[in-house]
C-alpha cells in the first residue's frame, strides 16, 4: 500500500508532464511487458542457431494442432474429474467425520508424497496389465463408449489412463483448496445455518461453499495452468499430446529446437487464455462487480497487476 | 414455553454449565446477565442445541431438544430432527453472522424457501414486509458488508423472524455495536416484546434495557444461576455476587 502510494504519487503532483508522459505512466507495465518480449525474441534470434522458416511451417502444421487439441482436452478432463475429487475429498478432510476425514487424509498423502511421473506410469500399466478386460469397462477392452459424443477419446486407453492418473493427482492439491477455502469461511455461518433449521449438507452447501469458492478461485486457476503444463507428462505414456508430437516430428527431421519453440509457443497461448478466465471468473465472483471495475480492466489487471486482480478494486 | 432442568456442560475438563434450572413462561422476557465467562452463551446456544449437553433436560414447547428419553437416558436425535426444532427457535448472535455472500433480502428469505420449502415469491413479499419492520425496507439489495453493525442486526433479527419462532434467542445482541448504534437494535428488540408479545431470552450487558423490557433477570455466574427474579428485585439484590457484579457493571457505565 505504502509503496504504490508513493510510486503514483510525483505523477499527481508534478506540475505538467505532458500527455505522452500521462499515457506512459498509466500503460507503463504493459509497455515494459512488451517491450521485453521484443528484446527476448531478438536475443533469441540471434543467439539460438534455429532455422525459424521452420518453426513458421510447423506452427500451424495439423499434427501440432492436433497436439493442441489433445492438450486442451486432456486439461479439461482432468481439471473436470480434478475438481469434483477435490471438493468431495476437501469436505471429507474437513468433516466431523473422522473416518471421512482420515480417508482424505490418506489420499492426499498418498498422492503429493509421490510424484506425478511415477503415478501415470503407475496408472497406465496398472490399467493395461493388471485389471481385467470386463472389469467395469475400464480395463483392457478396446472401445467401451463406442462413439458417444464427447467421451470417444477415452476409447483409447492411453488417453483414459492420462486423465485417471492426472485427475487423481488433481484431486489431491485441490482437495487442500477447498479445505482451505472451507476453513477461512467464519464458523458462524455455520451455526447461523444450522440455528435456521439447515441441516450440515444443505449449510455446506448453500452457506459454506459459496463463500469458500471466492477464496478457491485464484489457486485454482493455478491449478489449472499448472494443469496445462503438466500434462505434457503424459508424452511418456504415449499420449500424442502437444509435446509428444513435437517429439515425434523432430525425430523424424531432425529439427528439434524448431519444435520444442513450437510447443513452447502454443503452451504459453493455453495458458494465457486459461489467465484471461480466470479473471473473467474472479471479477464474475466477485459480489460488488457492479460497483467495481470494469470486466476488459481486470483482463488487463492479470497481466500488469497480478494481486490488484486477485483482490478486486 | 421453556424448560431447562439441572443442566451440565463441558468442554473437555471445564465445567461451563453446572446444574442449570428456569423455566420461561410463554409471552415472557428473560434477560440472563453474569460476568463473561460464566457460561451464559454456552446456554443460550445449548437450548437451540448449537452445543450437546452432558445431563439434564430442556425443553422447548413442551418438546425436549435435541435428544430422545430412551428409558432415562439421553440419545441424541438425528440430524433432522434437530435442524427441525431448531428452525423453530430463533437465534440472534453478537456477530450478527449475516451469510455473507447473499443479500440482505436473500439473507432472510434462504431459509424460508430451502427450509420451510416456502414459494420464492411469497418468501420475498415476507421477507420485504420484515425488512421494513426493522426499518430497512431500503436495503433489501445490499450485502452485509455495505451495512453498519446495527443495520445488519436488524437484518438477523428479520432473518430469524421470517421462521415464524416460538422462541427467540439473543446472545449479546449488541456488544458487537459502536455505541451510538446500540439504541436502533435494541428499540427493535423492545418492539418484539411489546407488539408481538414474543417469547425472548436475551443475554445481554445493557442493564437499563433489561430493567426496562425483562419480565425477569437471571444472574448466572460460575455456571449456577445465582439469583433469579423480576428487575425491581436487582435494584437491591439478596445474592451478595449479584450486587458486586452490578456495582462492578455500573461503575464501568459510568466510567
Amino acid at each position: 500500500m505504502a509503496a504504490g502510494e508513493t510510486a503514483s504519487r510525483p505523477a499527481e503532483h508534478g506540475a505538467d508532464i505532458g500527455p505522452l508522459l500521462r499515457l506512459y505512466r498509466r500503460f507503463a507495465k504493459p509497455i515494459w511487458f512488451l517491450a521485453w518480449t521484443i528484446a527476448a525474441g531478438v536475443f533469441l534470434w540471434f543467439v539460438l542457431d534455429v532455422d525459424w522458416d521452420v518453426v513458421g511451417d510447423y506452427l500451424f502444421d495439423y499434427r501440432v494442432m492436433e497436439g493442441v487439441e489433445v492438450t486442451i482436452k486432456l486439461t479439461l478432463w482432468s481439471m473436470f474429474f480434478g475438481v469434483i475429487l477435490g471438493v468431495v475429498f476437501g469436505v471429507m478432510r474437513v468433516s466431523q467425520s473422522a473416518m471421512a476425514s482420515g480417508a482424505a487424509g490418506l489420499y492426499i498423502w498418498l498422492i503429493r508424497g509421490t510424484p506425478l511421473l511415477l503415478q501415470i506410469l503407475v496408472v497406465f500399466f496398472g490399467l493395461r496389465e493388471f485389471v481385467a478386460p470386463e472389469s467395469l469397462g475400464f480395463g483392457r477392452t478396446d472401445a467401451p463408449f463406442g462413439s458417444i459424443p464427447l467421451l470417444e477419446d477415452f476409447n483409447n486407453i492411453r488417453f483414459r489412463a492420462a486423465v485417471l492418473a492426472l485427475a487423481i493427482n488433481e484431486g489431491a492439491y485441490m482437495a487442500e483448496i477447498v479445505r482451505g477455502g472451507i476453513i477461512s469461511v467464519d464458523p458462524g455461518q455455520t451455526d447461523a445455518a444450522r440455528s435456521l433449521g439447515m441441516t450440515n449438507l444443505q449449510a455446506t452447501r448453500r452457506i459454506i461453499l459459496p463463500q469458500a469458492l471466492r477464496v478457491m478461485v485464484p489457486p485454482s486457476g493455478n491449478e489449472f495452468i499448472a494443469m496445462a503444463k503438466n500434462s505434457s507428462l503424459v508424452s511418456v505414456i504415449g499420449v500424442f499430446e502437444l509435446l509428444k508430437w513435437s517429439q515425434s516430428l523432430y525425430a523424424d527431421n531432425f529439427q528439434v529446437m524448431e519444435l520444442l519453440l513450437v510447443a513452447a509457443f502454443w503452451y504459453l497461448v493455453i495458458t494465457s487464455v486459461l489467465s484471461i478466465g480466470q479473471a473473467w471468473l474472479e471479477a464474475h465472483l466477485s459480489l460488488e462487480r457492479q460497483r467495481g471495475t470494469p470486466f476488459w480492466q481486470r483482463v488487463g489487471q492479470i497481466f500488469t497487476n497480478p494481486r490488484q486482480a486477485h483482490e478486486g478494486a | 414455553m421453556v424448560k431447562v432442568e439441572d443442566v451440565h456442560k463441558r468442554f473437555g475438563q471445564l465445567e461451563v454449565l453446572q446444574g442449570i434450572t428456569f423455566d420461561v413462561q410463554e409471552g415472557e422476557v428473560v434477560v440472563i446477565i453474569g460476568p463473561s465467562g460464566s457460561g451464559k452463551s454456552t446456554l443460550l446456544r445449548c437450548i437451540n442445541h448449537l452445543e450437546k449437553i452432558q445431563r439434564g433436560h430442556i425443553y422447548v414447547d413442551g418438546e425436549l431438544v435435541g435428544y430422545k428419553d430412551v428409558n432415562g437416558r439421553l440419545k441424541e436425535l438425528p440430524e433432522r430432527a434437530i435442524a427441525r426444532v431448531r428452525s423453530r427457535i430463533g437465534f440472534v448472535f453478537q456477530r450478527f453472522n449475516l451469510f455473507g455472500h447473499l443479500t440482505a433480502l436473500d439473507n432472510v428469505t434462504e431459509a424460508p424457501v430451502h427450509v420451510l420449502g416456502e414459494s420464492r415469491g411469497r418468501a420475498r413479499e415476507r421477507g420485504l414486509e420484515m425488512l421494513s419492520r426493522v426499518g430497512l425496507s431500503d436495503k433489501a439489495d445490499s450485502l452485509p458488508s455495505q451495512l453498519s453493525g446495527g443495520q445488519q442486526q436488524r437484518v438477523a433479527i428479520a432473518r430469524a423472524l421470517m421462521m415464524n419462532p416460538k422462541l427467540m434467542l439473543f446472545d449479546e445482541p449488541t456488544s458487537a455495536l459502536d455505541p451510538e448504534l446500540v439504541g436502533e437494535v435494541l428499540n427493535v428488540i423492545k418492539a418484539l416484546a411489546n407488539d408481538l408479545g414474543m417469547t425472548m431470552i436475551v443475554v445481554t450487558h445493557e442493564m437499563d434495557f433489561a430493567r426496562d423490557v425483562a419480565n425477569r433477570i437471571l444472574f448466572i455466574d460460575e455456571g449456577v444461576v445465582v439469583e433469579d427474579g423480576p428487575p425491581e428485585q436487582f435494584d437491591n439484590p439478596r445474592e451478595a455476587r449479584t450486587r458486586e457484579f452490578l456495582r462492578r457493571v455500573l461503575k464501568e457505565d459510568v466510567a
